[in-house]
This record gives structure tokens, sequence and C-alpha cells, in this order.
């Protein structure tokens, strides 16, 4: 077996006994885990109670009657997140539909759109989450929240794939997204009385021009500017430098270089205003001005702003290195992330996967992202995309399908333990050219059919992918249920679903049994009715005209009786238990003088012939 | 299209039924009930479109549907049907059948009446697949092929046809106020004379060829021998009960099971099917009659009247042009009302110009546009 990469984690069962040796089995999403009564050798010795005593308590029986459940996937049953499992399978399926034959440049387009889609979906199912409010959902909004941050940095580096230039304003748009406090805190600040001189202003501020915003920035240094008249020309130089600072426009005519030389030119702009001490008196303005030179140790100053490491590296690419190419994120990643974190901190599970996707390891994002989630929807999905965006090399693994089956699989497969959500996974695994179909009779078999209602939707499923032993078998498991609760209809349905004629010979043998038994014939309602149905088995066939017998000779129409009785005597489909019964059936009619005199001759024949064959076996 | 947005709901819905209007407002209708299946814990509930502003959102804004109360069901809910303003019916996977009382002013739920087991087998539950009411009368039908009549508020049942079916019956639907009509299994559907005693149907009709299950059943509103069919081929059935045993005209609707159809109660012109395949259509016929009626507001092929109340005595022609038979002269036309590739659209319901349809995606179509 190959190396772990993570120490397995412990799950504790606290309803379990301590020390009590625990016996458990595979389940498809779960494990069942029962205390035994096994005692390993050097047990009693540990118990810190007189031998004897343990031994008198065992021999009581004290052996637990629970069985332990352990899934590992408690969210396919949370409700709000069963959301995000049904519109995603929408987007999924809507994903697949898409052609092959379009120009690249249109499936960029609708890729973008599709990856917004799914992340809208996240999004919905944090705010409903978070709006229930209660302890037990706060981790798993935060794990949305991260799923969502990876998600749209994977859009804009991977399926965007912004070249150097727009890649900072994609970076800039994705960082504000994540960083919604700001704008709460300058909400506080401008509904107070005087809001420049609330605490919290300046801070207001400083986020802003951290994250590129300089409009409101601007907008917020007005009311300070009109507070302090003296310092007028100050703020008014500040409000220039802001003011001035280019932004690529990727609609635009400027070149890259061109942008490139009127940054560098503003940038001096600064760091001269920088050198003169033109903010010197003010400490905010001078602090502002040296980030917006791209200060290292004035932005490292402002931590608790900036909260996290990758909102440094925007803004220090922002301020230092606007035009950087996608090859040369994952220097800059690096080296920020060293710089923000404590050398003593351990980085956590999102710091590395954010880290391996600004170095475009794709496979290494999935890999972190399977290990850290506790749920597959997330890499299942996101590599199916990314599949489709053909930026996946064909990575074969040992089991022969490729990493995209693989995970489409495990998540299909852990859909299918889902009492109601089994139902989407189909769709899965139809998108699995290599394992799907196989995974799918597998899967389907076990599902539980409680009414007819699930069992024909399950059926229809069966029958429009080809799977025809899973649909006798389950015609054949309806069947049975039907004929145990003596609803032959019922059963009898059901074989023409399958195309059963082995079974619908069954019943009909229950149905001539019946007759035997009582004389008359049950159900008539369906036997007169069954058309065509009839042909399915000979015994069936024989059944329905041995009725129809019944009813001419009932309506006195002896000649025709007497026709049919031959036809059947004659086309040997009688089982031979009933061979006696058609011939004392055939006893009246030679009774009757309407019967034709040819048909008598041929009944006394016919009469003749089985009398002697059914002498001799 | 613009006004269909799927709601999410984090259950299956297996029936859905809109709560019924005054025939004398002319208001649109308001409130819906659910029902889920498949759950381990179903639920029947009760949501509102808010059409009169209720919820505090602005005039014309068409928003999601609003849960207003929910209630556990025991088992799979396999029909329901609204008895009156504020009690519908439910029958059960477990063979229960049960009437909820919805409390508008503290907006709960609460069991009103309950029959539990009385579609059972010698040693088993049976499905109870469904049922029709016409206050205070209840009559449902399930697996075990059984017709069973109830009345609200009255301990016990009134009446059991046992055996009425050797096969399960699916849906049952009135005819006349004391005549039913049952589909089964076998491709058949039955009339019931509930004023005699006996046992037997007074009628059996059923298809000449492949005796295939028939899911759904529905009468013409104005026209009480019309009846339409749908079943496990998609066909799209309709039936002129006094004349033959054989359908009157059959039409290719779905490429699945059929699961419920509806003719528009005020314009059965307009009839409303769903299917196992994931599409909702919108069957429309027009007439080309020569009569100059003053009801019929000039319709011809081109010009289709929308008045939103139709004259209670609906379409005035002889013949009713759903028995014309003839689906490939150009005078019915189809609609697709959802977007595709959704699952099952397991039920609908119509009323007014408002559609209401769910599915086993978990979600929910609210339509308040429909062209009637």
């Amino acid at each position: 077996m190959e190396e772990l990469d993570v120490e397995p984690a412990i799950t504790n069962i606290p309803a379990a006994s301590d020390g009590k040796h625990l016996g458990f089995a595979w389940g498809p999403g779960d494990i069942l885990a029962y205390e035994t009564l096994y005692m390993a050798p050097g047990m009693c010795r540990h118990q810190h109670k007189p031998l004897s005593m343990f031994s008198h308590s065992c021999a009581k029986g004290s052996g637990c009657s629970f069985i332990h459940e352990v899934r590992k996937d408690e969210d396919i049953y949370s409700p709000i997140l069963r959301k995000l499992f049904n519109e995603s399978h929408h987007i999924f399926v809507g994903l697949q539909t898409i052609r092959e034959d379009l120009p690249s440049k249109n499936k960029k387009t609708q890729f973008v759109s599709i990856s917004k889609n799914y992340r809208s979906v996240i999004r919905a199912c944090m705010e409903e989450l978070q709006q229930v409010a209660a302890s037990v959902l706060v981790l798993q909004v935060s794990i949305l929240l991260a799923i969502e941050l990876i998600w749209n940095l994977c859009e804009v580096l991977f399926i965007d794939a912004a070249p150097a230039g727009p890649l900072l304003l994609h970076l800039l748009d994705w960082v504000r997204l994540h960083k919604g406090d700001v704008d709460e805190k300058a909400r506080e600040v401008l509904q107070s009385e005087s809001p420049a001189e609330h605490h919290d202003y300046w801070d207001v501020v400083v986020s802003y021009v951290l994250q590129g915003r300089f409009e409101e920035a601007r907008q917020m240094l007005v009311k300070q500017a009109t507070l302090q008249p003296a310092a007028r020309n100050m703020y008014k130089l500040m409000d220039t430098l802001l003011s001035k600072m280019p932004f690529y426009n990727p609609g635009g005519t400027q070149t890259l270089t061109e942008f490139d030389v009127k940054w560098r030119h503003w940038h001096e702009e600064v760091d001269r205003c920088l050198q003169d001490n033109s903010f010197a008196s003010n400490q905010h303005l001078e602090i502002i001005c040296k980030i917006l030179v791209g200060d290292e140790d004035t932005l490292l100053e402002h931590k608790e702003l900036l909260s996290t490491w990758y909102h440094f590296l925007v803004t220090r690419l922002l301020f230092c290195h606007p035009t950087v190419k996608p090859t040369e994120l994952h220097y800059y990643a690096q080296s920020c992330m060293t710089m923000f974190l404590d050398l003593r901190s351990v980085p956590e599970p999102l710091d590395s996967i954010l880290l391996a996707a600004f170095e475009f390891d794709i496979h290494q994002v999935i890999k972190d992202c399977s290990i850290a989630l506790n749920n597959w929807w997330f890499v299942a999905h996101l590599t199916d995309l990314l599949d489709h965006c053909k930026l996946l090399q064909s990575h074969n693994l040992h089991f022969g399908s490729n990493l995209r089956e693989f995970l489409l699989l495990e998540y299909a497969s852990g859909l299918f333990t889902h009492h109601s959500l089994w139902q989407l996974a189909v769709d899965y695994f139809d998108n699995c050219p290599e394992f799907g179909h196989v995974y799918l009779e597998l899967q389907i078999e076990r599902v539980p059919l409680d009414t007819e209602r699930k069992a024909l939707k399950v059926l229809r499923i069966c029958e429009q992918r080809q799977m025809s032993e899973q649909v006798r078998s389950i015609c054949k498991i309806m069947a049975m249920r039907a004929l145990r609760n003596n609803r032959l209809g019922s059963a009898l349905s059901w074989s023409i679903r399958a195309k059963d004629a082995a079974f619908a010979t069954l019943i009909s043998e229950r149905f001539l049994q019946d007759y035997c038994a009582r004389g008359t014939f049950s159900d008539l309602d369906l036997i007169d009715n069954l058309g065509p149905a009839m042909l399915l088995s000979d015994r069936l066939t024989f059944l329905v005209k041995y009725r129809e017998f019944h009813k001419l000779y009932e309506e006195n129409r002896f000649s025709e009786a007497a026709k049919l009785l031959l036809s059947l005597i004659t086309a040997k489909i009688a089982p031979r238990s009933f061979w006696m019964t058609l011939l004392t059936d055939a006893l009246p009619l030679l009774e009757q003088k309407e019967v034709s005199h040819s048909a008598h001759c041929a009944l006394h024949c016919g009469f003749g012939h089985d009398l002697c064959f059914s002498k001799h076996t | 299209m613009e006004s269909v947005n799927a709601k999410y709901v984090s259950q299956k819905i297996s029936k859905t039924r809109w709560r019924p209007v005054s025939h004398s407002s002319l208001q649109q209708p308001d409130i819906f009930a659910t029902g889920s299946w498949d759950n381990e814990d179903n639920k029947i509930s009760f949501w509102s479109i808010g059409n009169h502003g209720s919820s505090g959102m602005d005039e014309g804004f068409e928003g999601d549907p609003q849960l207003l109360c929910e209630h556990k069901h025991d088992g799979d809910v396999l029909d329901l049907q609204f008895l009156d303003q504020d009690r519908i019916v439910t029958t059960s996977s477990t063979g229960a059948v049960t009437i909820f009382r919805h409390h508008q002013n503290s907006q709960t739920i609460s069991v009103s009446q309950r029959w539990p087991r009385v579609h059972r087998y010698p040693c088993d539950n049976a499905p109870c697949t469904g049922v029709v009411c016409s206050s205070p009368e209840i009559v449902t039908v399930g697996e075990d092929g059984k017709i069973i009549v109830f009345r609200a508020d009255q301990e016990g049942v009134i009446r059991v046809i046992e055996n009425a079916d050797s096969s399960t019956i699916h849906a049952v639907t009135y005819l006349r106020t004391t005549e039913i009509l049952t589909v089964n299994s076998i491709g058949q559907l039955k009339l019931w004379d509930l004023r005699q005693q006996s046992n037997s149907p007074s009628q059996i009709l059923s298809l000449s060829g492949d005796r295939l299950p028939l899911h759904c059943v529905d009468r013409h509103p104005n026209q009480q021998h019309i009846v339409a069919t749908g079943g496990q081929d998609g066909m799209l059935c309709v039936w002129d009960v006094r004349q033959g045993s054989t359908p009157f005209s059959l039409m290719e609707a779905h490429s699945a099971e059929m699961w419920e159809v509806h003719f528009h109660p005020t314009n059965p012109d307009h009839l409303f099917t769903c299917s196992e395949d994931g599409s909702l259509l919108h069957w429309e016929t027009s007439t080309h009659s020569d009569m100059p009626s003053f009801l019929q507001g000039g319709r011809n092929n081109s010009m289709i009247s929308r008045s939103a109340m139709a004259p209670a005595g609906g379409n005035q022609s002889l013949i009713s042009t759903w028995l014309s038979g003839d689906s490939s002269k150009g005078r019915l036309e189809t609609t697709h009302m959802l977007p595709s590739q959704t699952l099952s659209v397991n039920s609908l319901d119509v009323l007014g110009q408002c559609l209401v349809c769910g599915t086993d995606g978990e979600a929910i179509f609210v339509n308040r546009q429909v062209p009637v």
C-alpha cells in the first residue's frame, strides 16, 4: 500500500463503553460498529478491580445491545445543503451538454458563467445558513466560505486565465468580495454624527486604500479635509495622488508597456512626496503615502486590517507590481505568506491550497481539498469543470479511470447512500464513460422499493439505459410481492412489463388452481380484458381461451364453444393437470344437438386420443 | 417563460395543489399545498405566493413562494386534495388517509381526522394511491385494489368495495356526483355507480393495443362525458365514455410515464400534462366553428382571446375539439413550460392564470402568467 498523505483522523464513539473491543463492518457510506465481549490477554489486569469482581460482572452477560453507525459525510443530511446538491446537479447536467464544436473563445465565456453559477449557488446556501444562526452551523458556514474562496481563485487563475494586466484587477475583485467587513465598518462610521471623528475612521480609509478603492477613500478624506482647513493643501495633494493612480483598462487601446510606464511615473511622484516630507505633519496621511509607494513594513504594520496573507499579497502586487504575470505569482505568494504569518504558526490547509493554486498546481489543489473536506462535492464539480476547460492532463490513476471520473464516481456513490438523493447520482454515473454504467448497475438494485410508484421510476431509469437484467429482477421482485398479497392482476402487469413469460405462466397456474379449487374464475375483469397481452405465455393464452369457452357455453353458443374447446385440446397448450377437466367439459357438449356433426366426430377422436395419451403417462 | 423560477425546497415533491378560490371572486390563487415523498421524514407544507402583497413585497414583484407552515407526514404523500378552504386530505404509502386542518391565523397545521391502515393486504400495509373528494364525501383507491368511501367528520368508513380491481388502481376522479372513474395498471378505465350496491363496475373501457398501465385521469369541467388519461407510455388519450369502449383520440405526448393530466377548470380548451421525462406540456386547441357566438369572442386559428374569466358555459361547440382526434392538422398547439433537463415532474395544478408544479429535483416552479 502507498504511504499515507496524512495521519488518519480518530473518531470517538461516545456511547461505547471504555475499554471495550469494537467489531465493525463496512457499509456503502458508513461503518457499523458494535461492542464485543472479546478480551485481549492483558485487559483484565488493567482493570483496577479484583479479578473476581470483573469476571463476576462478565458472567452476567454485560454485553451492550447497541450498534453504532459511524458516518463520514453528515452534509448530505443537512436540509439546507441539500439545495446545493440539487442546484449544482442542474448546472452539472447543463455543462455536459455544451457542444464540443464551439470556438474556444465562446466556450471560455460559457465556462466562466457556469463557474459563476456554481459560486452563486454556494453563496445562496451560505446566506441561508447564516440566517438560521445556529451554533452548529458556524462550522458549515466557514467551510462554505473557504470553498467559495478557493473556487473563485481557481476561476480567476485557471478558467478565466487572465494575462498580466487584467490579472491584478481580477485578483482585486476576488479580495474585495471576500472581505465584507470593510463596508460594514464604513456604514457604521458614516452613520455616526461626526464621521471624521469616529475612532474607526482612519481604519476605514486605510482599508479602502489597501483594497484599491480610491474613489471611496477620497470621498472619506473629503470629510476630514473640511474639518482641518489649515491642512487643506496636504489633503488636496493626497487627493490628487489618489486620483491619478493609473489602473489598467483591458478594453482600452493602451498596451501593457504603456501602462507600465505611466504607472512608474506615478510611483516616482508618490515617492518624491514622501522624500519631500509633504505629509510629515499628519501621521495618517504619511502612512497612506507609504502604502501607496508599496512600503512592505507599513503594509505589515496593518496586519489586522489586511487579516489574511493573500490580501497582503494582492495589495503588495497592486502597489509594487501591477503588471504581474501569472507565472510570477507564486514567487510573490510564497514570500508574502512567509512575511505575513508568524514563524511559529503552522499553515492551515486553506493556506496551502491557495498557495498551490498560485503555483498553478491544479492537481495539488484538488488533492489537498479532497483531504481537507469530508464531502466529494467540491472537488468533483470543480474537477469536472476544469476537465471541460481541458486543463487537466490525462492523469491515469492506478485503477484505470482518470481523475475526473474517479471523483465523480466517489461523489455519486456517496449520493446513492442517501434515501432521496440517489436520483441525482444517476446523471453523474451517466457521465462517467468507463465505469459509470457498472457502478449504476450495482447500486440501482439496492434502492428499496416501498411503493409501486418508486419501482416504476427505478424501472424507467433502467430501461432508458438498456439494463435489462435489472429490469427483469425488479419486475420479478414486484411481481412476487404482488403474488404473495394475492394481487394477481398487478403481478401480471409486472410480468408483462418485463416480458417475463415464465412468470406469466406461474400466474396463470395460480388462476387455474383457483378455478379447480372453487369452480369459478376470480378476477374476471382481468382475464376478459387482457387483449394481446395474453400471448405472452402459452399458459396465459390457454387461461384466456378457456374462460372464453366458459363464456360461450353460458351464452348457449354451443357450436362455437365446441370449436374452441377442440382447438384447445388439439393445440396442446393445456397443462397436463387440466386434461381431465377439458375432457369433462367436452361431455355435455357432445349431448348438444347444435354441435355440428363434424365437430362431434372431431371431439370423439380428440377424446379418444387424449384418453389413450393420458393412460400412458 | 420569464415568470418561471425554480425554488429549491430540500424535499422531493410528489403532489402540489392550489387552494381553491371562491368562484365569485376574480382573485388569483395565492396559497398552495405540497406533499413530499422518499424522505425519512415526509412533510406536507403550505406555501404562499403573496398575490395580495401580504408579505410586504413591492407591487407586481414576482417573489419566490414563501413557506407558511409544515407538518410531519407518516409515509410518502401519494395524493393530496383540498377538501375545503382549510382542510386537505392526504393518502399515504402506509395505507392511511388523513385530514389536516390549516389554521390560517396561527399558521399551524393540525391533524383533524385520521383513518390508519384502511388500505392493506392481509399481512401488510398497501399504499393508498389516489383520492378525490367532494365535501364531505371522500373516495380513495389503493394498490390493494379497493375503493373506499368515507365521510369527513365521521369515524370509520362508509363503504368498501373489496377487490374492485385485481391490479393496482392508480387514480380516481368523479364523473358525476354519484359516479366515479378509476384507472388501473392493466390499462382499464372503470366506471362505478356508487348508488348501486354491487361490487362490480358499471362499465369498463380499455385501450385496444397493449394493456399499459394508466396513471392519471381527469374529466372535462363542462362536458362530463369527455375524459383524458395518461399512462406509462406517455400517450394522452381522450375518451368519450358514452360511446364505445376505446379512446376517441390518442396523442403522443411524452417519452416516459405521464403522471398528471389536468383540464383547465375555467378554460377547458387548455390541457396540462406532466411526466417522468421532466417536461410539462401545455396543450391548446382552437376551434374553427362557424357559430358566431359572442361567447367565442372571434376565436379562430390565428387569434386566441385571453379573457381572464371565461363564461360559465365554456365553449359551446357541439363537438368538443378534444375529440377531433387529429393533432396533425395544426389545430392543437403544444408548448413546453419548463426549462429542459429537469428531473421528473411529479405533479402540477392550474387555477386561473397560475400554474404550480413540483419535481424530483426538489424544486417547485410557479408560473403566474399562464396564457389561457
